[in-house]
């Protein structure tokens, strides 16, 4: 690359062409990688941004998870008394749910939004505009780092052990991100067009949250109509890593990593095949 | 290329070759770019009438049309020219800037770049008010293109450049705007691509950043590098570009040496005459009033087609106003046939403003002491309130001053003495 960029090197190829493109593109990994910088930076931007001018700061990372967990476990634990996992509090079994959750629900909603709210961006420079949607990641994944820690803090207080099992907690981690990645990359390509999916994405998201095994254990009984829910095998999955008791059904886990993964090529492609419109539009 | 000028027929008749001799920096073979624009759309101000209208006819599909932004344009770019890109408002300046710098792709057609690309389409692209300085030079300097370790290596220079040292650690929400610009351009003067693509930024700050600017932009020409500058500033393009490119309704006019592109531009620009204006599609705004006609007026108020030097005579401005509008401002620039800016007719140094209802109405400007060598001056009206620019057109009207014995000496001065005529005499001690 370099000896292409010095100035005083004599091409005789293009260093760069540029024509119309059509249909489904290849997406460029090297050139992704060469904004790098930028992925960086963004990131920090976004992290440095949320808490300046906040008086509590970084403390709402952690309190935010507290307040919905400590709500969530009295109103399904004491109020609709629903059994947790035997042997944990219904309050921890809460926040270990929520801890998955929120990392793919923030991934959602900060993708879905990422073209909109750099509209400025978008339509004044060039870079992989993969770059926007990815650089969110960063900011998610220290949240869940910060709340983590607290769910360790409060796994010794329990004396919760987890088992062999915790070695897969990435791989949850992993696959709820790619799962909101890609239907976050989908709909942020959708938004740039038509506005009506960041008024109809907050409301599925809650439908889906209350869906989803978060604050509650699947009822044997509908088992298999959770099961059809890709995060119920992610939920599970990932709650067996932490707090141990029954492991999920492989063939549900299966199901769930696969659906993940397809939803994360297919809405990063087609994400690369809508993104020669945005300038246009936004 | 042995000619300079190449006319547009000529171009499409392929005088180019396909094969490109290595000193090429740009190389631009049938170009378009169209855009759909919805036909006929009703505008509804409420969301309750939008719905009332959606609810009616549920199904009615917006009718589109193709508009051809541009439209087969070929030229090559030798490495080291600085290429000035002219042209109406809407004649595709800033469609063939986008797709240079890769922010949006062409509908048919080829670029190919032979060097690194770097373009400046606006002063402090992605510049964060509550970041401070610092924190805004590595992220604009990211977003330019540039590595990490490249803005930590320029970061005094930036520093230095900008002259905003002392708050560097202050969020930029604090800046005063021409701090502001300062930092911004800055950061985008040390970016150091081969290429680089400029629009409009030399019309930000003050006189004595403008200079620094333009300096700079002469610096990089000067280093060997092929700059491709999109202005309105006649001046600046005089001085900085040695070729023009001049565009006229998605089309290549001409693309010569500057003082030929600005002739013609000039020549062309000058076709219009008051009575076309509210036909006019060229113009900028949000259209809530607009400027209907522009005319000339004697002292007794008697329509004229052109003025003597120094003559007392009104600008009569007719409008429409589809909204009242409490604080219209009228404005009328005055500039010479190359672009250069002679004054600004302005009703806001006079605190004047006008409070008008819907409909039409007419403004009337008396101008007096207006000493212009005789010849052809355009004007650009500029209709303003404290909502909005509502209208502004460029070369509105041709301001016609009679070739008169001005000095009553039979002597007559040319462009190159000036536009201004004073009242002076030359005497013997």
């Amino acid at each position: 690359m370099d000896t292409l960029t010095s100035p005083n090197a004599i091409s005789p190829k293009p260093h760069l062409t540029i024509q119309p493109t059509a249909g489904w593109q290849a997406i460029n990994l090297r050139e992704l990688w060469q904004f790098r910088d930028l992925l960086t930076t963004l990131a920090q931007r976004d992290v440095k941004l949320r808490y300046r001018q906040t008086a509590l700061g970084v403390i709402w990372v952690v309190l935010q998870p507290l307040i919905a967990a400590g709500i969530f476990s009295f109103v399904f634990g004491k109020l609709a008394k629903l059994p947790a996992l035997p042997g944990v509090p219904y309050f921890v079994f809460t926040y270990a749910g929520l801890l998955l959750w929120n990392a793919f629900s923030s991934t959602l909603g900060k993708t879905s939004g990422c073209l909109l709210a750099n509209s400025n961006l978008v339509s004044k420079v060039y870079f992989p505009r993969l770059a926007l949607p990815l650089s969110t990641v960063f900011s998610t994944l220290i949240d869940f780092g910060v709340a983590f820690m607290l769910m360790i803090v409060m796994m010794i207080a329990y004396h919760v052990v987890p088992g062999a099992a915790v070695l897969l907690l990435p791989f949850w981690l992993l696959l709820a991100m790619m799962l909101a990645l890609g239907i976050g990359l989908y709909a942020s390509a959708l938004v740039v067009s038509y506005r009506d999916v960041q008024f109809v994405l907050p409301v599925v998201t809650n439908f889906v949250m209350y869906g989803s095994p978060i604050f509650y254990l699947v009822p044997a009984k509908y088992k298999l109509l959770f099961g059809f829910n890709p995060l119920t095998g992610l939920l599970e999955g990932f709650r067996w890593s932490l707090l141990g008791g029954p492991a999920p059904a492989w063939s549900i886990v299966a199901y769930a990593a696969a659906f993940a993964v397809i939803v994360f090529v297919l809405g990063a492609f087609s994400f690369k095949k809508m993104e020669r419109k945005f300038a246009d539009v936004i | 290329m042995s000619s300079n000028v190449l006319s547009a027929p000529e171009i499409a008749a392929g005088v180019f070759s396909d094969t490109v001799s290595h000193d090429v920096a740009v190389s631009v073979r049938g170009l378009a770019k169209s855009y759909s624009i919805a036909k006929n759309a009703v505008q509804h101000s409420t969301v309750g009438e939008a719905l009332m209208h959606k609810m009616r006819n549920p199904f009615a599909k917006v009718e589109r049309d193709t508009f051809w932004a541009l439209s087969d344009i070929s030229f090559d770019i030798q490495k080291g020219d600085v290429v000035g890109i002219i042209g109406r408002n809407g004649a595709g300046k800033s469609t063939l800037l986008k797709i240079l710098s890769r922010i949006t792709e062409p509908t048919k057609g080829r670029i190919d770049l032979y060097g690194r690309v770097g373009s400046l389409l606006e002063v402090g692209t992605g510049f964060h008010p509550e970041l401070t300085g610092r924190e805004n030079i590595f992220l604009n300097g990211a977003i330019l293109g540039m590595q990490k370790s490249e803005i930590a290596r320029q970061f005094d220079a930036i520093v230095d450049f900008s002259g905003t040292e002392q708050f560097l650690d202050t969020p930029v929400k604090r800046y005063s705007s021409g701090m502001y610009v300062r930092l911004a351009f800055a950061v985008a003067a040390h970016l150091n691509p081969e290429i680089l693509i400029v629009d409009e930024v030399l019309a930000v700050g003050d006189a004595e950043f403008q200079r620094k600017c333009m300096g700079k932009m002469q610096d990089v020409a000067d280093t060997g590098r092929t700059v491709l500058l999109v202005s309105h500033n006649m001046a600046a393009i005089h001085n900085l570009c040695g070729k023009c490119l001049y565009l006229r309704s998605g089309t290549v006019a001409c693309y010569a040496d500057t003082d030929k592109s600005l002739e013609l531009y000039a020549a062309s620009s000058s076709g219009n005459t008051g009575g076309t204006i509210a036909s006019r599609t060229d113009r900028n705004g949000t259209g809530e009033v607009r400027c209907l006609n522009l005319g000339l007026l004697d002292a007794a108020r008697q329509p004229i087609e052109s003025i003597q030097s120094g003559q007392k005579f009104y600008v009569e401005v007719t409008f429409e106003s589809r909204v009242p509008v409490p604080d219209l401002m009228m404005s009328i620039d005055v500039d010479t046939a190359n672009g250069s800016r002679v004054t600004t007719l302005y009703s806001g140094f006079h605190n004047k403003s006008f409070d008008v209802g819907q409909g039409v109405g007419k403004a009337l400007c008396l101008v007096d002491g207006l000493n212009l060598r005789p010849d052809d001056y355009k004007l650009n009206i500029n209709l303003v309130g404290n909502r909005g620019h509502y209208d502004f057109i460029e070369g509105a009207m041709t301001l016609s001053v009679a070739e008169t014995d001005v000095f009553q000496s039979g002597q007559i001065p040319e462009r190159g003495h000036g536009p201004l005529l004073a009242h002076y005499k030359w005497m013997s001690e």
